[in-house]
């Protein structure tokens, strides 16, 4: 195995080109446990912990930001509350401490685990991101990302070099389901982001489907119920439609972290709570000042 | 031993503290600091590394296995297979039932077939894969009950491979049935015993209850380094937990005599009952000696769950009469514990299950069969409990449903049955020590409760909530309860078994000062033994610099660091040598004329490195006694009063040495929408007749309750078709601290006049009983039965599985 440690991105992408197969590592907290597990050999890891374009996030013009794809977790939680806050969120719920100050979002992306916990966020909130390679960068939006069981839109020689994260104009929430209080992989998760701007609803599933999902009827269905200039209490029967419709949309299985039935029962549990604080805040954040 | 990493050295502290202190472990700052050395640390120059070739099926006959591929990889310096093992060809625990590598057929799913020795792990790994073994799979036998009850079951054993053991009421897969009878069930027809029993009780509560596999989940992999020596034998470093029980299988496995077996503890990273078992040790020996070279062997974290036998699933049947003031009448149970593919320790953990099965409860009419099965499922031996673990979930759970029939508090019914001194037990055997059992119950019933969530700083903080930082709730669905357990376990090994211990303790001065050496066999396994016999040495010699020898084979058995016997037993040995030491101490003293005529042993005392006479005070220091070199040792056996065989037909007899009992009050948030549970205290009332050593007696409860604690929400090994579906620490989950709540621990000291200094083994009873209490909250606060342990999200929910 080759272990190839550029120092600028033009480096990294030229690696990658010659490369295809290259496997890209920032924190290793996926990489290095499929490769304990002999369950990938690949002939070249290209190490991207060098590159300081990968490793910082800013605020762009049009309203995003833009986060490096080699940000660790633990800053995101620190450093991201308001401007990406389902993410944040998502972001404590991953592992533990360490591995939140090595494992990266772009990892998260780049292992494409139906488990991952970024991707409900990215989902919900229309994020893009950013892939790289000699040919240029092009965007992909999260919602076109996810292709099929652990494969996404990403080409062999592009790298993923960033998520751009909409500024919110609305509240963000995430939730997780694991059978212990902490370090635990999803055994269902969901997010929800209310934007009042473009009045849309986005939602992510995650871990209920060979891919992460949206629950695009149950979105549809919000965005109608909602009155965007006077957000009041939903009824009862539209917060538990749009539980029904999240639930909908999953496609579990049965696994050892839990049952399909158990899973789409959780998933309408966290939409109709989710819901629930999400028009809270959003009553909060539109009601007229005293 | 020429290892580069230091392997195994003596442990050295210099202090005042006896017994009843709390001094630091001498080997607590090497493991905080991680300058420890384990048992996968060992290293040496000119090493190759082993490797095991396992089963991919849970029953297949083995038509050919061809080596030739894998001779051929560079690097490799030996493949065997069971053609090679040079004496007996199976081994174990109890009945030798277990082939040292497969031969004919396999058993279980991981099941060793071939072994290889390399220059580097991955040349083994790469050699492994190059093994061809030709399987003709069989349909593997996995129920457990069809296994204890369907004469028509295939045998998992052929007829007649299996040792005969007609006390143990062998039959087709049954390795062990005992029946226990007491009162109406000892005489004439038993079924119309019993419906004459159920028209005289007021109330009748019955239900099946089941516990799952539960892993010891220690986080040292299974590891050891063989070395071959100069005389024919083989030098063994390993973490285990007795190490002449390992000598006593392996030796006859390499057709050497004991002796030539020679083994000293490794650095051992937990235990828990997973490593009395053999694992590596045959195989690296084999390799050494073939080789000629050290082998050193570490099981990877998957390999380990395949490589260490787990607690017993039970599958279980209870049936309890009282009367209308809550008076047990009588109970039924019918205990069936799946032993898995090889014996391992299961017809011990029948002999527990079944006499320990209806608990500390005074019951006049008891019927109780437990079995213990072969099936094609991973083995299952020994873990923290054994046996009393899984009877103690039944029959905790079926007092919680008695008292709720009878519309009583659960701890007024369990105070209303419980046993004390004088007490005896389903199997005839009286509880000849101290058991304030309703004293406890009342005092764990009124400790302080935790405050109410809404009286929390802030009642909405997610990490006090089920679900944590995940964020599911911030208080919906939030419904807290509080439930009872309590549990009595057997202290020490029990049915005629007598495991001695044995120290050899060495007073010498040097430096100008007196040092005790104390050497015994015994495993530590993080419990602290390496402290307490320091203590131990301290207190009886009046010394302050103590070294603890490495454990080996160098001195007699300590017998197993399990069965909470370790204080107890290897404790009784250190002292009852240290007095052996003493007296020689006083009559050398005696005849150096440093003790004056007509004071008597029973005047003098060693304390402060001086003999001191009660009457006259300090007569001569022991720098000064034994200035000259003079070096007083003694080594001493020490055995625990004999018990019995419990007999085959009825069940009776004083199969066990001691008693132990924990009580403990749950208190849990569940989110009943989404069944997730936070438990938000775990109180524990204790009796260990003597602390030796505060800090690490509660170190021990607390990690006994965490232990049930696990059992009771998230830890099983999921088996299906003899396969296990989560052998991963990221699947097979383990409290985190999170999970894990302030305990408040109440102990007590009611001595046991048979044990050294009144002490009771501490470590397993906690495990008992937080398990049925952690439920017990769960159902109160769902109103749902959970009659399966661990409670799952779906039990809660109410999702059928």
């Amino acid at each position: 195995m080759r272990f190839l440690s550029p120092s600028t991105l033009q480096e990294a992408l030229e690696a990658k080109a010659e490369h295809p197969g290259a496997v890209p590592i920032t924190g290793g907290t996926d990489v290095m446990v499929e490769l304990n597990f002999d369950k990938h050999r690949p002939e070249v890891l290209l190490d991207l912990t060098r590159i300081p374009e990968l490793t910082h996030w800013e605020t762009t013009d049009d309203g995003h930001t833009r986060l490096g794809a080699a940000v660790p977790y633990t800053r995101v939680i620190a450093e991201l509350p308001t401007l990406a806050p389902a993410l944040a969120k998502a972001s404590r719920t991953v592992a533990s401490p360490q591995i939140r100050n090595r494992g990266t979002v772009g990892g998260n992306l780049g292992g494409a685990s139906p488990a991952g916990d970024t991707h409900p966020p990215l989902l919900a909130t229309d994020a893009t991101i950013e892939l790289a390679s000699t040919r240029g960068r092009r965007r992909v939006k999260a919602r076109d990302f996810y292709l099929s069981f652990r494969t996404t839109a990403r080409q062999d020689d592009e790298l993923i070099t960033a998520i751009l994260l909409p500024t919110p104009t609305g509240p963000q929430h995430f939730a997780k389901i694991g059978t212990r209080n902490a370090m635990v992989i999803a055994v269902t998760s969901f997010a929800l982001a209310l934007n009042g701007r473009d009045r849309t609803v986005g939602t992510g599933i995650g871990s209920a489907g060979p891919t992460p999902l949206r629950a695009e009827a149950a979105e549809d269905f919000l965005t109608h119920e909602i009155d965007w200039d006077a957000p009041g209490l939903l009824p009862e029967t539209t917060v538990r439609r749009f539980g029904e419709l999240v639930a909908a949309a999953a496609r579990p299985i049965d696994d050892q972290r839990g049952s399909a039935a158990y899973r789409r029962h959780a998933l309408s549990v966290m939409a109709r709570r989710t819901l629930t604080w999400s028009i809270t805040d959003y009553r909060k954040e539109t009601a007229p000042c005293a | 031993m020429p290892a580069t990493t230091r392997t195994v050295t003596d442990l050295t502290s210099t202090t005042k503290d006896g017994i009843g202190a709390s001094p630091l472990r001498p080997d607590g700052t090497l493991k905080v600091t991680g300058e420890f050395a384990y048992s996968s640390d060992m290293w040496m120059e000119d090493m190759l590394w082993g490797a095991t070739l396992r089963s991919p099926h849970p029953h297949a006959e083995i038509l050919s296995i061809d080596i030739t591929e894998a001779l051929k990889v560079p690097g490799v310096e030996a493949v065997l297979t069971h053609e090679d093992v040079p004496g007996a060809k199976r081994y174990g625990l109890e009945f030798e039932d277990q082939p040292v590598l497969a031969y004919g057929k396999v058993r279980y799913k991981g099941e060793p077939v071939a072994i290889v020795a390399a220059d580097h792990p991955e040349t083994a790994r790469r050699a492994m894969e190059r093994v061809r073994v030709d399987y003709r799979v069989l349909e593997p036998i996995t129920d457990s009950r069809r296994a204890a009850m369907d004469p028509q079951c295939p045998l998992v054993h052929e007829p007649g491979t299996i040792p005969d053991h007609p006390e143990y009421n062998q039959r087709g897969n049954r390795l062990r049935h005992q029946p226990i009878r007491t009162g109406d069930f000892t005489t004439g027809d038993p079924d119309a015993a019993l419906e004459a029993l159920r028209a005289r009780a007021d109330v009748i509560v019955a239900d099946a209850y089941e516990v799952g596999m539960q892993d010891q989940a220690f986080l040292g992999p299974e590891s050891g380094m063989a070395v071959p020596a100069e005389d024919g034998g083989v030098d063994l470093y390993v973490a285990t937990q007795w190490l002449h029980v390992d000598q006593r299988q392996i030796a006859p496995a390499l057709d050497l005599p004991q002796d030539k077996v020679r083994i000293t503890l490794a650095g051992v990273g937990g235990a828990f009952g997973a490593r009395e078992d053999l694992s590596m040790q045959i195989h690296a020996c084999m390799l050494a000696l073939h080789t000629r070279k050290p082998v050193k062997i570490v099981y990877n974290r998957e390999e380990s769950f395949y490589g260490h036998v787990h607690r017993h699933p039970a599958k279980m049947r209870y049936e309890h009469g009282a009367l209308a003031d809550g008076t047990l009448l009588y109970a039924t149970a019918e205990v069936i514990v799946d032993g898995g593919a090889y014996a391992s320790a299961t017809p011990a953990v029948v002999g527990v299950a079944s006499s320990l099965g209806l608990g500390p409860y005074e019951i006049p009419h008891a019927r109780v069969d437990a079995y213990g099965v072969y099936t094609n499922n991973p083995p299952c031996g020994a873990m923290r409990g054994f046996g009393a673990v899984q009877a103690c979930f039944a029959y905790e759970s079926q007092m919680d449903r008695l008292a709720d029939a009878l519309g009583m508090h659960p701890v007024d019914l369990r105070v209303k049955n419980s046993m004390a001194q004088g007490s005896r037990i389903i199997t005839g055997q009286e509880i000849d020590m101290p058991l304030p059992m309703a004293d406890m119950l009342r005092q764990a019933r009124d400790l302080p409760l935790p405050p109410d969530r809404e009286d929390l700083p802030d009642p909405a903080d997610s990490r006090t909530l089920p679900g944590g930082v995940a964020g599911t709730t911030r208080g919906e669905g939030v419904v807290r309860g509080i439930g009872y357990g309590v549990g009595l376990k057997n202290l020490c090994f029990s049915e005629g078994f007598d495991d001695y211990s044995t120290a050899r303790v060495r007073l010498e001065v040097a430096g100008g000062e007196p040092v005790v050496l104390v050497h015994t066999a015994a495993a530590e396994v993080g419990q602290g033994l390496v402290t307490v016999k320091g203590q131990i040495a301290r207190t009886e010699l009046g010394v302050e610099k103590v070294v603890i020898a490495p454990a080996d084979t160098g001195v007699g058995s300590a017998g197993s660091s399990s069965a909470s016997r370790q204080s107890y037993m290897t404790g009784g040995a250190v002292r009852t040598a240290c007095h052996a030491v003493r007296d020689e101490v006083y009559a050398l003293a005696r005849g150096r004329g440093h003790i004056p005529e007509g004071v008597g042993d029973d005047d003098l005392t060693l304390t402060g490195g001086k003999i001191v006479s009660r009457a006259r005070g300090a007569l001569v220091s022991l720098a000064d006694l034994l200035d000259d070199g003079t070096v007083v040792e003694e080594t001493r056996e020490y055995h625990h009063r004999p018990t019995e065989m419990l007999d085959p037909t009825l069940g009776q007899g004083s199969s066990h040495t001691q008693f132990g009992m924990c009580v403990h009050r749950a208190v849990v948030d569940v989110d009943v929408e989404l069944g997730l549970v936070k438990v938000i205290a775990l109180d524990a009332v204790q009796d260990v007749g003597k602390i030796l050593h505060p800090l690490q007696l509660i170190g021990q409860i607390q990690g006994g309750s965490t232990q049930g604690l696990g059992l009771a929400l998230m830890e099983e090994i999921q088996v299906g078709d003899g396969q296990i579906r989560n052998p991963s620490f990221t699947d097979y989950l383990i409290p985190t601290i999170l999970d894990t709540p302030p305990m408040r621990i109440e102990v007590l000291e009611h001595p046991d006049p048979h044990s050294p200094y009144g002490l009771r083994g501490a470590g397993e009873p906690p495990t008992l009983s937080s398990t049925p209490a952690v439920v017990a909250a769960v159902r109160a606060a769902t109103g749902r039965a959970l009659t399966h342990a661990p409670v799952r999200p779906e039990d809660i929910v109410g999702i059928p599985l």
